[in-house]
C-alpha cells in the first residue's frame, strides 16, 4: 500500500458519460509521487478521456458528464472551492500534436507566467531567468538561446513539443501528464522526448499516455492497463510485461487486439 | 527492355481507360467554361459601364455638386453621403456584431437560448433590405423620433449589416485551432485571457475582413436609406469634407443613381453610367483595402 503522501493522483469511483456513451467505468487508480506511469490500452479503451479528467479540460465538453472522485496530491478537485486555473497551473499538460501558440518561442515559455500574474508584476529579469531555467531544462537553451523571437509555430516537431514542456515549467507543476507525446515524432524525437521524461521525473509526476507498448516498457516506472473504459491492471512495468495478472493484459501485450 | 518472347505490355492503356480519359478531358472542359463563364459578364459590365461612362469621367465630376437640376455638374453630394451613411453604419454595427459573436463563440454553452440566437441571426442575416427598410422607418424615424435623416438611415444600414457581421466574425473566431485554446487553458489561462492572447490575434483578419465587405453592401443598398434618411436633391456646396449634420437628410450614390436612371428627363445619358462607375469604385477600392489588409495583419499580441 502507498503512504497517501506519496499518492499524486487518487481516483475512487470514477465514472465519465459523453452523452449517453460510458466511456470510464468505475475507474480506481492510485498514482505514485516522483514516478513515470504509463497509460497504456487499445484505441478508443479511454485513456485520453482519463488523463483529462486529472486537469478537468474535459469539462469544456458540454455534454460530458463525471461522477466519483478524483484526489490531486490529496486534495479533491471536484469541491466548490477549487479554481480550475490554479488546477491547471499544478497540472500541466502536453498534446499528441505539439501544440505551441504561434508567439515567439519566448512568450510561449512566460505565457503561463503572464497568465498568473497582473501585468507590471514580473520583472524583464524575471522573465529571463525563468525562459533560460525553462529551456534548459529541456534541453533547448542551446539550440535556441540566440533565437527567443522566432515563432515557435516555425520549430521543428521535436523543438515543439520540448516547448510545449518548457511552457509548463515556469509554473511549477506537480504533474505533468503527457497524451501521446510522441507520435508525432520521428525516433530520434522521440528519443529525445523519452530523455527528457527521465531527466524530469523526481521533480514531477509524470502520466504518459502511449500506442507504442515499447515505449511504455522503456520509459515508465509503473504502468496501467485499460480497456473499454476500465482500469484492468495497474503494476510496476517490469512484473506487468513480464508476468500480467489478468488474461486480457497478456492477451494485450502478446499482441492479441489493440 | 524487352525480353526475347514479346509478352504483352501490362502498362499499356486499355480501351477501358482512354473512354475514363475522354470523360475526364469533357469534365475538365465543363468545369473551365463555367468558370469563364461566370468571368465573362462580370468583364463586360465593368468595360461597359466605363465605355459608357467615360465623357463624364473626369476629377470635377467627383467633387462637385450636382448643377441644372442635376443634369450637369458632379456628385459630390451623393459622395459624401455614402461615406458619411457606412462610416456611421459600421461603427456602430461592427463593435457590436464583434462582441457578440465572441460572445457566441467563445463563452455561451450549446443550450436551447444559444440555439434561438443562431437562428435569429440567420434569419435576420436573410431578411430582404426591404423590410429591414421598414423595420427602420418605424422603429428609428418614428418610434425613436430621429425623424427621416442621417442617423436612422445609417441605424437601419446598421441593423442590417449586423447578422452578417456576427455570422462572419463567428467564421473567423472557429478557424482559430482548437489546439491554441487548449494549450492556454492548460497553463491556466481564463476564457479573456486566451481570447485576448490568441483567438483574437489569429483571427483580426478574418474579423476585419467580414466588416469590411459589408461596406460594399451598406453602400449600395437604396431601399433601407430610401425610407429612412435618403433624398433625391440636397442642395450642397461641392467640395466641402462634412456638408450633413447627423439629424439632416443626405444624398448617396446609389440613391443618386437611382433618381438619374429613373426621376430625371433628359440627363446626359453618360452621367448614370460614370454614378455607377463611382460607386463601384468605392467597393473595389475598399473590397482591396481589406484583402491587402487581410495579407498585412499579422499576430504580434501585446500584453
Ligand atoms: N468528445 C467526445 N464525444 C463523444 N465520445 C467521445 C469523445 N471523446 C472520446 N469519445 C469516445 O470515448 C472513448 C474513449 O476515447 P479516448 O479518446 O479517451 O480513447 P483513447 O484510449 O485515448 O484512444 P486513442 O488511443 O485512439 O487515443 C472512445 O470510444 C471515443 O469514441
Ligand atoms: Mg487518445
Amino acid at each position: 500500500m502507498i503512504p497517501p503522501d506519496d499518492l499524486a493522483i487518487e481516483t475512487r469511483g470514477l465514472n465519465l458519460w459523453y452523452g449517453s456513451f460510458q466511456a470510464l467505468r468505475n475507474v480506481n487508480l492510485r498514482i505514485r509521487r516522483g514516478i513515470i506511469t504509463a497509460l497504456i490500452g487499445p484505441s478508443g479503451c479511454g485513456k485520453t478521456t482519463l488523463l483529462r479528467c486529472f486537469n478537468r479540460i474535459n469539462e469544456r465538453d458540454p455534454n460530458v458528464r463525471t461522477t466519483g472522485e478524483v484526489r490531486i496530491l490529496g486534495h479533491e478537485i471536484h469541491g466548490p472551492h477549487v479554481a480550475l486555473e490554479e488546477l491547471r497551473r499544478h497540472v500541466g499538460m502536453v498534446f499528441q500534436r505539439p501544440n505551441p501558440l504561434p508567439l515567439s518561442v519566448y512568450e510561449n515559455v512566460v505565457f503561463g507566467l503572464r497568465v498568473h500574474c497582473s501585468a507590471g508584476a514580473l520583472t524583464r529579469d524575471e522573465l529571463d531567468a525563468a525562459v533560460e531555467s525553462a529551456l534548459t531544462e529541456v534541453g533547448l537553451w542551446r539550440d535556441l538561446r540566440d533565437r527567443l523571437d522566432r515563432r515557435a509555430t516555425d520549430l521543428q516537431l521535436e523543438q515543439q513539443q520540448k516547448l510545449c514542456i518548457a511552457r509548463l515549467l515556469p509554473l511549477k507543476p506537480e504533474l505533468i501528464l503527457m497524451d501521446e507525446p510522441c507520435s508525432a515524432l520521428d525516433v530520434e524525437g522521440t528519443h529525445a522526448i523519452e530523455e527528457l521524461m527521465f531527466s524530469l521525473r523526481e521533480r514531477y509526476t509524470i502520466v504518459i499516455v502511449t500506442h507504442n507498448m515499447a515505449q511504455a516498457r522503456r520509459a515508465s516506472d509503473e504502468c496501467v492497463f485499460m480497456l473499454l473504459g476500465e482500469l484492468v491492471e495497474h503494476r510496476r512495468t517490469a512484473d506487468l510485461f513480464l508476468a500480467p495478472s489478468d488474461p486480457r493484459t497478456a492477451e494485450y501485450i502478446e499482441g492479441r487486439y489493440g | 527492355m524487352s525480353g526475347g518472347t514479346a509478352s504483352p505490355q501490362p502498362f499499356a492503356p486499355t480501351a477501358g481507360l482512354l473512354a475514363r480519359r475522354r470523360r475526364e478531358r469533357l469534365a475538365r472542359g465543363v468545369f473551365l467554361a463555367m468558370t469563364v463563364l461566370m468571368i465573362l459578364p462580370l468583364a463586360g459590365i465593368l468595360g461597359y459601364l466605363v465605355v459608357r461612362a467615360w465623357p463624364s469621367l473626369s476629377w470635377s465630376f467627383l467633387v462637385e455638386a450636382p448643377a441644372r437640376g442635376m443634369r450637369e455638374g458632379g456628385i459630390w453630394p451623393a459622395l459624401v453621403g455614402t461615406i458619411d451613411l457606412v462610416v456611421i453604419s459600421l461603427a456602430v454595427a461592427a463593435p457590436i456584431g464583434v462582441l457578440a459573436a465572441i460572445y457566441l463563440n467563445e463563452y455561451a454553452r450549446d443550450n436551447w437560448v444559444h440555439r434561438v440566437v443562431n437562428l435569429a441571426v440567420i434569419t435576420l442575416a436573410g431578411v430582404p433590405s426591404i423590410v429591414h427598410a421598414l423595420f427602420g422607418l418605424g422603429a428609428f424615424v418614428y418610434a425613436a423620433r430621429l425623424g427621416y435623416s442621417i442617423l436612422s438611415a445609417s441605424l437601419t444600414l446598421a441593423l442590417m449589416t449586423l447578422p452578417v457581421i456576427i455570422a462572419s466574425t463567428r467564421e473567423a473566431l472557429a478557424s482559430v485551432p482548437r489546439s491554441f485554446r487548449e494549450a492556454c487553458w492548460n497553463v491556466g489561462a481564463t476564457r479573456w485571457q486566451t481570447i485576448r492572447a490568441v483567438v483574437l490575434p489569429n483571427s483580426i483578419g478574418g474579423i476585419l475582413t467580414g466588416i469590411i465587405l459589408q461596406v460594399s453592401r451598406a453602400a449600395g443598398e437604396t431601399a433601407p436609406i430610401m425610407f429612412t434618411g435618403a433624398v433625391f436633391y440636397k442642395a450642397v456646396r461641392g467640395g466641402t469634407l462634412l456638408p450633413y449634420r447627423l439629424d439632416e437628410q443626405c444624398m448617396a450614390l446609389s440613391m443618386h443613381l437611382y433618381t438619374l436612371a429613373t426621376q430625371v428627363p433628359n440627363v446626359r445619358p453618360s452621367i448614370p453610367y460614370a454614378t455607377a462607375v463611382v460607386l463601384l469604385a468605392v467597393v473595389l477600392l475598399v473590397n482591396a483595402a481589406a484583402i491587402t489588409l487581410r495579407l498585412r495583419v499579422r499576430t504580434r499580441p501585446k500584453w
